[in-house]
């Protein structure tokens, strides 16, 4: 009876990483149309674009290798692994044991560095281009990210997002600077890793400024609709991490079916409010010039060096 | 009721002086205030020599024989300067380098800074100590920028963050030293005054005071001029009106010096090692070394006697570090010389700046012929800062060589290559002044004679005898620094 | 109210003190400056009162009371008027990139946590802990007068140092005695008249409050 229960519970969040990441993204794109007074397509939208991609032909330039067509595979596949190991409806997952933090990140590393490959592969000069501008600000968030990972993990005294997951849920409200600095820190990084304003605007193809559009430039038919619900499912998974570590509240920590449901209720409802808040610093800022970026990742870096020492010198 | 008048007067003076400061006589006010002060510090250096150390004022103040001979040598060389800036200022004034406003202000923050100063030798606060201390820098900056040309404003402007920055260390050092004494004394006032202190030194938690003592060596240090924190001592030297540099030198170092000593007979009544007299060592021999080949390359004249103050703490502040009667004894000796000396200087090198209207050295010639007075009494200054014979500067680094000798022979031929650096920087260049023509933009000027003989006279005098009174005010003082 | 918020909003606090100081280091505008600097006293206010409460000290209700007043409302407004008057606007360029005071900062800090472990150790107070922040705050001050060239900053760097020196003491021992914390408290009044003044000598000698042009005295062989 227990396996089939872990089985099933598996398959709820899987369903519920999948099919929910494009209505969060359809979400925050109504949002932001309403907030910049534009009449939205409502939050189905990204389901109607992954489907019309679906139907299209694959067109393939001549000189494309092995990498650019295993790429959107791996972009997806990746998402998926992270989503089903990651406590995101509840903490008793089956998979959850491996769901080290560190790991997850590496994960994520993995397909991106995969994308930046395929970016290149064509060797058009949009792609170059969007790499390496890809690479740069990974070099700048990952550091940021472990960082901000390290403060959470050393509070929770574990890598195990399970474990650090159960130590929050469970103690009761403190205010612990060191968490608010990672928190801080945590914003900034899933702003620059799902690339969206003021670090790279998804809604646009202007070659000045594009990083994420230009490596997926070349791609078409289904292989751009993985790579697209791929993204949306990292943005998704990110800002589930976020949740993870640092509003756990209401995880489901058994398993019976009325948890289940209220956790998920409960998801949906930060993710309603994340989204708001994602809207917000959108409208509010303009986009940065690139050269710009370093200052802002290094605040975020800084950020989680904060919180790592204040940790130590205030904890 | 004595000390009261003793620390009042400056203050009283420099309000006063802040509103008729620019009246004809307010020179005079300047004067007798001064004169008045180290009369009262006479009398209250009677009362400790006669009945030992006083404390008064509900344990504020706290004299004993290390505080009173320097608050009345601070009084002594006060009063010179004022008689000295009596006509100094008033020529500066002619020339148009000062103005009514700042004439005011130059008089009232002389007195200020006197106050600042009797203060901080007085108090048995350490807090106050370093408030008085801060006030003593807040009181002359203004006074350094007082010509306003953009190097007066720039040395100013140094001084002031330097300092700052500096002083900044040494609150965190009396925080320290604070958080220490208050385990052992308990909480309030009561842990901070110095009597209390030196009391429980041997209770004080060691790690605490060596920490505190890094601070507080940088934050004083900064004050005394120790290298590596000088810099900002040749600007604020050069660049102020000679009076000031006048008590800079011969004053406000002493002081600071005064009040890294003291924190340092609590270092080490805890720490029971050499680790605060090392660390002073390491800081003196640097500025003896380095401000004595500096002397070689000044092209201003009192940037270079700047340098040689310098010098002069490093040998004193070498020489509290190195301990031991002889060097210490050596050390007070030194700095009241030094005091003495080196204020005459200024005095005299003001004149000459004053008749060829410059202070380059290459520019101020034949002040022999010119004016035999000045030139003689720069020689003679010259000689005796040098570290001549018959002058009272020989005795006291005799003293300390000797120490020296004894205790470190090692470090001696490094203060011995600093020594004779300096002998020859200052004498070639100083030689060189007074020879030869006087050149054709000179001007005779009436120069003040009595502070300059005065403090001439002191320091042949004390070269061979040693009043009484002096000599046990030393041998207290060495007992205590032991 | 229960000690454990009162030690947590305490450290809280100080974390908020160290913020601002690294907010400081990374500021262009001085408008901007002087307004952090406000915050950072306010911060440092709210705490000093807190630590008063926790430690039932009353003098410290006096010192939270002149810092609000000293720190948040004189200094900032003599500095606001300064900048207008002296018609401030440009963003300045500083020695080092941002980012690398950045690193620096963040070194100083552990290297105060370093300077300081001896006194956590004995001390026994629940604020023992932000002793190295306040050092950090001194030593990030000090970071923030060499970095920057412009007379101002380097006046709020000084009296950032100032403002951590005060906390050095609130956190090590509850507060310094009432004469000391008064006495430092006109220091830094007077200090803010001179620099006042000098600011108009500065702007009135060199056309602008660059320090970079002072830099004819200087030993040149």
């Amino acid at each position: 009876m227990k396996p089939l229960r872990y089985i099933l519970i598996e398959m709820v969040q899987l369903i519920v990483v999948i099919a929910a990441a494009p209505a969060f993204v359809g979400w925050v794109d109504m949002l932001k149309c309403w907030s910049q007074g534009r009449a939205s397509a409502g939050v189905l939208q990204p389901y109607r674009n992954i489907a019309k991609l679906f139907v299209k032909d694959v067109v393939l330039a001549g000189n494309a290798s092995w990498i650019f067509r295993f790429t959107p595979y791996m972009v997806f596949g990746s998402a998926v692994v992270v989503g089903s190991v990651m406590p995101i409806i509840s903490i008793d997952l089956f998979l959850a044991p491996s769901a080290d933090i560190i790991v997850l990140i590496a994960v994520f590393a993995t397909a991106r560095f995969f994308i930046a490959l395929a970016g290149m592969d064509i060797g058009t000069a949009f792609g170059g281009m969007g790499s390496s501008r890809e690479m740069m600000i990974a070099s700048l968030t990952e550091p940021a990210i472990l960082m901000a990972i390290f403060t959470v993990s050393l509070a929770g005294r574990s890598t195990s997002l399970v474990h650090i997951v159960q130590s929050f849920a469970s103690a009761s409200l403190t205010l612990r600077p060191s968490i608010v600095f990672a928190a801080i820190a945590f914003i900034f990084v899933v702003i620059a890793e799902a690339g969206r304003v003021p670090v790279d605007n998804p809604s646009t193809h202007l070659e000045l400024t594009m990083v994420h559009e230009a490596m997926i430039l070349e791609y078409s038919g289904r292989h751009l609709a993985l790579i697209q619900w791929g993204s949306m499912i990292r943005f998704f998974l990110f800002v589930t991490l976020g949740i993870a570590c640092f509003l756990p509240w209401g995880i489901a920590a058994t398993d019976s079916a009325g948890d289940i449901a209220i956790s998920v209720f409960l998801l949906s409802l930060k993710l309603g409010v994340i989204g708001a808040v994602i809207v917000l610093i959108e409208t509010g800022l303009a986009k940065m010039r690139l050269f710009r970026l370093t200052e802002f990742l290094g605040a975020a870096f800084l950020m989680a060096t904060l919180g790592v020492i204040s940790f130590f010198i205030l904890e | 009721m004595i000390l009261l008048v003793f620390i009042i007067t400056p203050f009283v003076a420099a309000l006063i002086l802040a509103f008729i400061g620019d009246r004809r006589f307010a020179p005079e006010i300047n004067i007798f205030s001064s004169i008045l002060t180290f009369t009262a510090g006479i009398v209250l250096a009677l009362e400790v020599y006669r009945h030992g150390p006083v404390i008064a004022g509900g344990k504020f103040f706290f004299v004993d024989a290390f505080s009173v001979y320097l608050s009345v040598l601070t009084a002594f060389v006060s009063s010179t300067t004022a008689v000295f800036s009596r006509r100094y200022m008033q020529r500066e004034r002619e020339h148009g380098r000062v103005g009514k406003v700042r004439m005011r202000f130059y008089h009232a923050m002389f007195q200020m800074f006197i106050f600042a100063m009797l203060l901080c030798l007085l108090t048995n606060n350490i807090g106050v100590l370093w408030i008085a201390m801060e006030l003593a820098t807040l009181s002359t900056v203004l006074l350094v920028s007082l010509y306003r040309t953009p190097n007066a404003i720039e040395a100013a402007w140094k001084y002031f963050i330097l300092c700052g920055v500096g002083i900044a260390q040494a609150l965190f050092g009396t925080v320290l030293l604070y958080f220490a004494a208050e385990k052992v004394i308990g909480e309030g006032g009561e842990a901070l005054l110095w009597t209390n202190l030196i009391e429980v030194s041997g209770r004080l938690e060691p790690t605490i005071l060596s920490l505190a003592f890094v601070f507080l060596v940088v934050g004083y240090g900064t004050k005394v001029g120790l290298v590596p924190l000088h810099n900002w001592l040749p600007d604020a030297h050069s660049e102020g009106p000679t009076p000031i540099s006048a008590v800079l030198s011969g004053l406000l170092l002493n002081i600071a010096l005064y009040a890294l000593v003291r924190c340092k007979v609590l270092v080490d009544g805890s720490t029971h090692t050499h680790y605060a007299g090392n660390i002073m060592m390491g800081f003196g021999i640097v500025s003896i070394l380095v401000a004595s080949f500096s002397i070689l390359r000044q092209k201003d004249i009192k940037r270079m006697f700047s340098y040689s103050s310098i010098e002069h703490m490093g040998i004193a502040t070498f020489a509290f570090g190195l301990g031991g009667p002889i060097a210490t004894y050596g050390a007070l000796l030194h700095m009241l010389m030094h005091s003495l000396t080196k204020s005459s200087i200024f005095f005299t090198v003001g004149h000459a700046c004053q008749m060829h209207r410059t202070q380059e050295i290459e520019k101020i010639k034949g002040l022999f012929k010119g004016d035999a007075f000045v030139g003689w009494s720069l020689m003679l200054g010259t000689m005796a800062i040098a570290g001549m014979p018959p002058f009272g500067i020989f005795t006291s680094e005799f003293l300390i060589l000797t120490a020296v000798i004894k205790n470190a022979p090692l470090l001696t031929p490094f203060i011995l290559i600093g020594l004779a650096a300096a002998f020859a920087g200052l004498l070639r260049k100083v030689q060189y002044m007074v020879s030869g023509d006087t050149p054709s933009y000179f001007n005779p000027i009436q120069a003040a004679h009595t502070p300059v003989l005065l403090h001439m006279v002191l320091v042949l005098v004390l070269a061979f005898y040693m009043p009484d009174f002096l000599n046990k005010w030393f041998q207290t003082t060495v007992e205590l620094l032991k | 109210m229960n000690l454990q918020l009162l030690a947590q909003i305490n450290s809280f606090l100080a974390a908020l003190v160290l913020l601002t100081s690294f907010a400081m280091l990374s500021q262009r505008k001085i408008n901007s400056l002087v307004t952090l600097f406000a915050w950072q006293g306010l911060f440092l206010s709210i705490n000093t009162a807190v630590v008063g409460f926790v430690a039932a000290k009353h003098h410290l209700y006096i010192s939270s009371l002149l810092t609000l007043s000293l720190k948040v409302i004189l200094l900032p407004y003599i500095l606001h008027v300064l900048v207008v008057r002296l018609k401030i606007r440009k963003e300045m360029e500083t020695i080092v990139n941002i980012p690398t005071t950045m690193l620096i900062g963040i070194a100083l800090v552990i290297f105060s946590y370093h300077l300081t472990a001896p006194v956590r150790e004995m001390s026994t107070l629940i604020t023992r802990s932000t002793l190295a922040v306040a050092l950090a705050t001194v030593m990030i001050g000090l970071l923030m007068m060499i970095t920057r060239k412009h007379a101002v900053t380097q006046i709020i760097g000084f009296l950032a140092m100032e403002n951590g020196l005060f906390f050095a003491a609130t956190s090590a021992t509850y507060g310094m005695p009432l004469v000391v914390e008064l006495g430092v408290a006109l220091d830094v009044l007077i200090a803010a008249f001179i620099f006042g003044i000098f600011f108009f000598q500065i702007s009135t000698t060199f056309d602008s409050l660059s320090v970079e042009q002072m830099e004819s005295l200087r030993e040149d062989n």
